[in-house]
């Protein structure tokens, strides 16, 4: 079937020598969500650079709803719609002003970019700020109306590059039920995120990318039944208990258990009958934990067990050849 | 929040070329659209409207009366000598303008999603340029006002008056291609501006727009009398209060189009590579 987006091994390296991307492939099916997961650096926003013909690939190639990208530039432009990381709306215009020029810039008559900017204020419940600046706006406002700006064209594609980074959960939620209606019309979104629950919750399919490559890629739950059926999480009084606890649990699971702190996380395949054993362990020990839960995997969980690091709380320089101190050993690494 | 309801198409444009007419007709709607929103922000900003309008006035005021006296100008009173002068200064550090918009921009990530739009690659730098060349002429009425305010009189005609001003506005939209490129280059707003006052300072002030060149130091006459702030402030002044024309508006027009000749495809050029 033909993809709505495709990349085919694309790679980019700036100034300097950084690798950002190193053979980055992926194909998203129409209709779908796509989520790109990383940390910051990874390369996800590159990426979402090159698809959207802001930058060039160095090699590689990439086609969205059929057309190449590098060859077709301005034909591309007129079929997907951007909505950035940072708001990329001006904040000096009123909220108006700003979609009436984005579909002036689209080439829409003044008259129905009029008309779709009062279509789109309203479908976003941004009818009363409609004629203020964006400088009144706060920072949940500003993003339903860059997220706006990204559809007065009605595209079939739509870019979203950390669309609820820094956002409240409210503002968050709101955001994703947005998200979820274009999807359920027929819109094919790729999303970039680093909050795993986000690409949980909303992508069908999930690039893990990490250091300008992908990593793993597969469903959320695909990810998941990699990683073990669940997750046993035990929290002790102190770090040496969790280091010994830690030794101890280790044989029950043939997945690596990881420390963090006072506690040991340790995916296993076998569930209740797995936490009884471990609870016999340490019991035996004379260990007793502070917590003791067996909880589903999280995206969070997965992109561990891929690198060796958490990706909330990673801000990965991507450089060439230099590969990051935490990946040298997971033990180490602490968990939150 | 609502749901939005999209509907999924595929836009009319998609699949064919457009025709060489339609791209110039979007080019010159861009540009005019881009312009409309640079004069925008220009009106909403309290500090740029300072810079616009306050800080010329106080130049007026400055030279005329606090050091004006002590400043001879043999054959034309001080305000009438200075007043073109005034012009050209302000015209000039208005093109830093043009430097601060196009970094500010850039640092915002708005010429991001101008890139990912399907417009004209030109119009964002023909857009800036254009903005600050109305936003002169809008400075160059309220001179105007204030010199004649200040007792500045037209000795030759309205027509040759106009004539100079005209040239000056060229001069600074030519400039506005030099300040482009550094702001093209700078990476903030703040920096644009910086790196900007450099370049403008020795070229506005070891000038002829506020002080006869023959009362500077030798050493310094020779770069003053020939460089391009002082080749069209003299052009103005003789076509605003009296003098030989013809050779220092042809070179003042020299220098404005030879300006933009190798600074425009410059900025052009750092603009594509900018990202």
């Amino acid at each position: 079937m033909a993809y709505a987006i495709e990349a085919h091994e694309l790679a980019k390296r700036f100034k300097g020598g950084v690798v950002a991307l190193d053979g980055v492939s992926f194909a998203v099916e129409p209709g779908t969500v796509f989520g790109l997961l990383g940390p910051n650096g990874a390369g996800k926003t590159t990426v979402v650079r090159i698809l959207t013909t802001i930058l060039g690939a160095d090699s590689g190639w990439a086609q969205v709803l059929g057309h190449d990208v590098g060859h077709d530039p301005d034909l591309v432009r007129r079929l997907f719609g951007l909505a950035g990381q940072y708001a990329a709306v001006d904040e000096n215009l009123t909220g108006r002003e700003n979609l009436v020029m984005v579909g002036r810039l689209n080439h829409l008559t003044r008259r129905d970019a009029g008309v779709r900017a009062f279509e789109l204020l309203e479908e976003f419940e941004l009818v009363d700020a409609a004629d203020r600046t964006l400088k009144t706006y706060s920072g949940g406002m500003r993003r339903r109306i860059d997220l706006a700006a990204a559809l007065v064209t009605r595209p079939g594609v739509l870019f979203l590059d950390e669309p609820t980074t820094g956002l409240d959960p409210q503002s968050r939620a709101g955001l994703w039920a947005v998200i979820e209606n274009l999807v359920g019309a027929g819109t094919t979104v790729l999303l970039t995120t680093q909050y795993l629950e986000e690409a949980d919750r909303l992508a069908s399919r999930v690039a893990v990318v990490d250091h300008g490559r992908v990593i793993s890629q597969g469903t959320p739950a695909e990810l998941k039944a990699a990683l073990g059926a669940t997750v046993l999480a035990v929290g002790l009084h102190d770090a040496a208990t969790a280091e010994r606890a830690e030794r101890a649990l280790a044989p029950l699971s043939d997945k690596s258990p990881h420390l963090s702190g006072a506690s040991v996380e340790l995916p296993v395949d076998g569930g209740p009958k797995v936490a009884m054993e471990a609870l016999r362990v340490l019991d035996q020990l004379g260990i007793e934990p502070v917590t003791f839960v067996l909880r589903e995997p999280s995206l969070d969980d997965v992109f561990l067990a891929l690198t060796g690091r958490s990706a909330e709380q990673d801000a990965a320089p991507t450089s060439a050849g230099l590969p990051a101190p935490e990946r040298a050993g997971r033990n180490g690494e602490a968990r939150r | 929040m609502s749901a939005p309801a999209p509907v999924v198409r595929e836009p009319a444009e998609a699949g064919r070329a457009p025709g060489i007419g339609a791209r110039l007709g979007w080019m010159f709607s861009d540009t005019l659209v881009l312009t409309r929103r640079n004069l925008i922000k220009y009106v909403r900003i309290p500090e740029s409207l300072f810079f616009s309008s306050v800080q010329p006035v106080m130049f007026v005021l400055l030279f005329r009366y606090v050091f004006g006296g002590a400043i001879r100008t043999p054959g034309v009173s001080y305000v009438n000598y200075l007043i073109p002068g005034i012009f050209v200064q302000t015209m000039a550090f208005g093109a830093v303008n043009t430097s601060i918009g196009l970094a500010e921009d850039l640092q915002k990530g708005i010429i991001e999603r101008f890139r990912a739009l399907p417009m004209a690659r030109s119009s964002v730098l023909a857009a800036r340029t254009l903005a600050d060349l109305l936003r002169n002429v809008v400075v160059a009425v309220l001179i105007a006002a204030v010199g004649f305010a200040v007792g500045f009189r037209i000795q030759t005609n309205v027509l040759a008056f106009l004539a100079g001003v005209g040239l000056i506005l060229v001069f600074a939209y030519a400039l506005s291609w030099g300040f482009a490129v550094i702001g093209l280059f700078a990476p903030n707003s703040e920096t644009a501006q910086v790196m900007s006052f450099p370049v403008l300072f020795p070229l506005t002030f070891a000038s002829s727009a506020f002080v006869p060149v023959q009362s500077m130091p030798s050493w310094l006459r020779g770069f003053a009398n020939h460089q391009p702030v002082s080749v069209v402030v003299d052009a103005a002044r003789a076509l605003m209060v009296g003098g030989p024309t013809t050779s220092l508006v042809w070179q003042s027009v020299a220098w404005s189009v030879g300006i933009v000749l190798v600074l425009a495809p410059l900025a052009v050029h750092r603009y594509r590579l900018s990202t």
